[in-house]
């Protein structure tokens, strides 16, 4: 009896480790560029879009990859982002947008909720990367600093709906990839 | 009267090489052999300037005092009117893309209601500048 106990805590354990590793694996290689671009909805479109902005090249070659920007780093957020990426898979099954042109017609219904869910985790992929606090206002632009330091003020409400709580995303719509047909310009630029 | 013809044609030709050799004409290419790959341009950065470039001349198209790399102008988007167009330019506090109304008139003067077609490649006019002397040497005064 005791002998089976201790085989089945072995076996538990065994188990564990295979399964929580197998997951964990699973977990990081789906959160790769190469499998984003292994699609060609991925590849022939926003990826080679990417590579024209400053996220892809730029003077110091350090840059993003997709999940970098479309994948939440904590667990939690994470996890629930995988969930729903099941509906990216469903859809992939059903072709939605295996031609330029159907992608070209949903661009601008993708592109919204991009940004709806930038806006409601105020920008929280941009601010892995980006911070105030590391921002050297003294090379920036005179337009970008006054904009950069009304916000950094404004920031600390952390309030993504209040008028205050504005978020990177309101003004840096389609930095990584082509903006749809149809965007108006007063999108990128929210205030009074 | 063959010969005379002739005799002008030669004294033609030899004036024009004399008078070249005398004013020193130098093309853009400096002087490199045209067998030769010319040499690339230094680079340079474009320049940024608080309050844009003045005018040479009346109506010059104002030079772009900012980085444009980042500006997409084709068929579905042009970001350069994200602060230069009619709703925003004030909130941006950028000047309105030609406030005179020069760029909301079509090509039969009709008034647009956004930036008329004709008028939508910004940089087929106003370009962006970079801080370099000229190729050769300009006494060009501009407007005062």
């Amino acid at each position: 009896m005791k002998n089976g106990s201790v085989r089945l805590l072995v076996i538990g354990v065994i188990l564990g480790i295979i399964l929580w590793g197998g997951f964990n694996t699973a977990m990081e290689v789906t959160n790769t560029e190469e499998f984003c671009i292994s699609c060609h909805e991925m590849e022939s479109t926003v990826y080679q879009e990417l590579q024209d902005t400053p996220h892809y090249t730029n003077r110091t070659g350090v840059r993003a990859t997709c999940p970098d920007c479309h994948v939440p780093r904590e667990w939690i957020h994470k996890i629930v982002r995988k969930i729903r990426a099941s509906n990216e898979v469903y859809h992939k099954i059903l072709g939605t947008i295996d031609t330029p042109e159907k992608f070209e017609a949903k661009r601008m219904e993708m592109a919204q909720r991009v940004w709806v869910s930038m806006k409601s985790t105020d920008s929280r992929e941009c601010r892995n990367c980006h911070g105030f606090e590391s921002m050297d206002f003294e090379k920036q632009e005179g337009r970008s600093v006054n904009k950069h330091e009304e916000m950094e003020e404004a920031g600390e409400t952390h309030d993504a709906s209040s008028k205050e709580g504005r978020t990177c995303i309101d003004c840096h719509k389609g930095i990584a990839h082509a903006l749809p047909e149809g965007f108006d310009p007063k999108w990128n630029s929210p205030g009074e | 009267m063959k010969k005379s013809i002739l005799i002008m044609l030669v004294t033609m030709v030899a004036l024009i090489f004399a008078g070249t050799a005398v004013s020193g004409v130098k093309s853009l290419r400096l002087g490199q052999p045209i067998d030769e790959d010319a040499k690339a341009p230094a680079k340079a950065k474009l320049m940024v300037k608080e309050g844009g470039f003045a005018r040479s001349y009346g109506i010059q198209p104002p030079g772009i005092p900012h980085k444009v790399d980042k500006e997409q102008i084709n068929m579905k988007v042009n970001t350069c009117m994200k602060c230069h167009s009619e709703e925003t330019y004030k909130k941006e506090k950028a000047p309105q893309a030609g406030k005179d109304g020069s760029h909301y008139v079509d090509r039969n003067g009709k008034k647009t209601a956004k930036i008329a077609a004709r008028r939508y490649f910004c940089d087929q006019c106003h370009a962006p500048w970079v801080d370099k002397a000229p190729l050769v040497e300009n006494t060009f005064q501009g407007a005062k």
